[in-house]
């Protein structure tokens, strides 16, 4: 069974960090098409403040994770706060007590997170968000470890499909969110939240690979 | 940029700093860096006022805290909302027993951490309950009010609100105030120039010089059209034709009207535009009951006016006539 041990998972965290500092001034670019264009760095205040707490502090993943997570939902606000904030939380949670993080407990993971942007939003596939994102990125994982491929494949499944998914939502109108009052002038940009999602899954996937190498 | 501040990534806190020196005599900071309060709140028996939002509308919304009026805020960065943190803290500040009400605009932000802040106050064992604002006309078509965003009719929600639970209404009641403020209220903006969010640095949008956009919101969401630049009196008219049939307010109505800059916006063209808006509902039979003009929603450095028309019963001139004191509105008998 191929997988990495939770107690290294750190590492996840820090290039989660690294992505969304390196990519402060392009999404706050996107997101000021049509949004209010402050998306880059109003993640890159709670990425940098999480990191700030947890980079001298012996964590795993789950604690990184869940570092990160209250981070975000306690010093940021906004939607992304609470959005990315439950997000992470609820990946920390699904982590409890595990060892070994192995392609199963990579997809529990993700769909806790899922799990806590429904709960909190009411965003559907083709609705311009994340979730445009989130939810072929998750199915791609899914469907390649269901049909016996590795965990490093169903990495480069899911990062794929997180890609597409990015891409769609250029041509899409917002149904939600801010940038859904500008109904018809919302297409023809993409959408910042869908964005970090697929930077964000990008750079873990990247992490996970380098750890299953070395095991 | 030519802005008075210091790093832009801190003018909230160096604005609340400022803000708690400014005002020692009715508003208090709390354990809390982003949540403020009124000096005496909790008030025994009362009914605690809630709000919040994002910064950069001021006085909205920390300047609304005060004497019958709004007990406890939750600040935002610049237009973006406050922590679910924050709002559970507010309402901590403001409850004494009878329940809260949180009385704040419908943007999604708000809306997940004031979700979530509720939960964590019901689980203490504190009632609170709800009124979101919706009263920008173009932010959504008729039929569709549950879309539209809250913008400067919040200020007369929390007016009505502030005075009902200071006159000792239960939760049930000031909500139900509230509420019928809010449903009895429109508005509509109209932007001249950009507003720039100084972290960003540069302005979020743009308007040509010689022109108008119409209906535009309080961060700079785009409006329903782009037109000339008209003059004060058909900027008037444009906006009453936009409010007044979609409540509708019709004649013989009384109401309240206010009128507010968007920040850049020198207070006396409020008055010129404020002259024509008067004149054009004596026309109609509707008669102005009280009428609020100057800057009491703005949206940074957005030059541009707002109007904001309630239609009033008896119970809602009662409590907009109650005495109120705060940094954004002082009213007194006289």
């Amino acid at each position: 069974m191929d997988g990495f041990k939770a107690a290294k998972g750190k590492v996840l965290v820090e290039g989660l960090v690294k992505t969304i500092q390196e990519n402060k001034g392009y999404l706050s670019e996107i997101d000021g098409a049509i949004g209010d264009g402050d998306h880059g760095i109003n993640m890159n205040k709670g990425f940098s403040l999480a990191w700030e707490r947890m980079q001298d502090e012996d964590l795993g993943l789950e604690g990184a994770l869940k570092t990160l997570g209250q981070t975000l939902l306690n010093d940021i606000g906004g939607s992304m706060g609470p959005l990315y904030g439950q997000f992470f939380r609820k990946m920390a949670r699904s982590l409890k007590g595990k060892e070994e993080v192995d392609a199963a407990a990579f997809e529990a993971m993700l769909e806790s997170a899922y799990g806590a942007i429904k709960e909190l939003g009411e965003a559907k596939v083709g609705d311009k968000t994340l979730v445009d994102t989130l939810d072929p990125a998750i199915g791609a994982f899914k469907g390649a470890v269901e049909s016996g491929k590795s965990f490093s494949v169903a990495l480069d499944e899911m990062v794929a499909a997180a890609e597409k998914g990015k891409d769609s939502t250029f041509d899409l109108v917002a149904k939600i969110g801010r940038s859904a009052r500008l109904g018809e002038r919302s297409r023809g940009a993409l959408d910042a939240g869908a964005v970090s999602c697929f930077l964000m899954l990008k750079s873990m996937s990247g992490s996970v690979q380098q750890l299953l190498g070395e095991e | 940029m030519q802005r008075i501040i210091n790093n832009p990534d801190n003018v909230v806190p160096d604005m609340v700093q400022g803000f708690i020196k400014a005002h020692p005599d009715f508003i208090q900071p709390t354990g809390h860096e982003r949540v403020l309060k009124y000096a005496k709140a909790p008030i025994e028996g009362k009914v605690g006022i809630v709000t919040g939002g994002g910064s950069g509308h001021k006085p909205a919304f920390v300047g609304y805290v005060g004497k019958n009026l709004v007990d406890a805020v939750a600040v935002g960065e610049i237009f973006s909302s406050p922590t679910a943190g924050a709002f559970y803290q507010a309402i901590k500040e403001a409850d004494a027993g009878k329940g809260v009400a949180v009385l704040y605009g419908n943007y999604a932000g708000d809306v997940m951490n004031v979700k979530m802040a509720m939960e964590d106050a019901e689980d203490d064992g504190i009632e609170v309950k709800t009124v979101l604002a919706n009263d920008d006309v173009p932010s959504a078509p008729k039929g569709d009010e549950a879309k539209r965003r809250g913008v400067a009719g919040e200020v007369l929600m929390w007016k009505v609100g502030g005075a009902k639970a200071a006159a000792g209404g239960s939760l049930e009641e000031v909500i139900a105030a509230a509420q019928k403020a809010i449903n009895n209220t429109r508005s509509v903006g109209i932007g001249l120039a950009p507003c720039t969010i100084p972290s960003v640095g540069k302005p979020n949008f743009s308007i040509e010089p010689g022109k108008m956009e119409f209906g535009i919101g309080h961060h700079g969401e785009p409006g329903v059209k782009i037109t000339e630049l008209k003059s004060a009196d058909e900027m008037a008219q444009m906006s009453l034709e936009t409010i007044l049939p979609d409540l509708p307010f019709e004649s013989g109505d009384e109401v309240v009207v206010l009128v507010s800059g968007l920040g850049a916006t020198p207070v006396m063209e409020e008055y010129i535009f404020f002259n024509k808006v008067e004149e054009l509902l004596g026309e109609k039979g509707i008669s102005i009951y009280r009428p609020y003009v100057g800057d009491y929603f703005t949206s940074l450095d957005m030059m541009g006016i707002t109007l904001t028309v309630m239609k009033v019963d008896d119970e809602l001139k009662g409590l907009i006539d109650a005495d109120c004191y705060s940094m954004g509105m002082k009213q007194m008998k006289i």
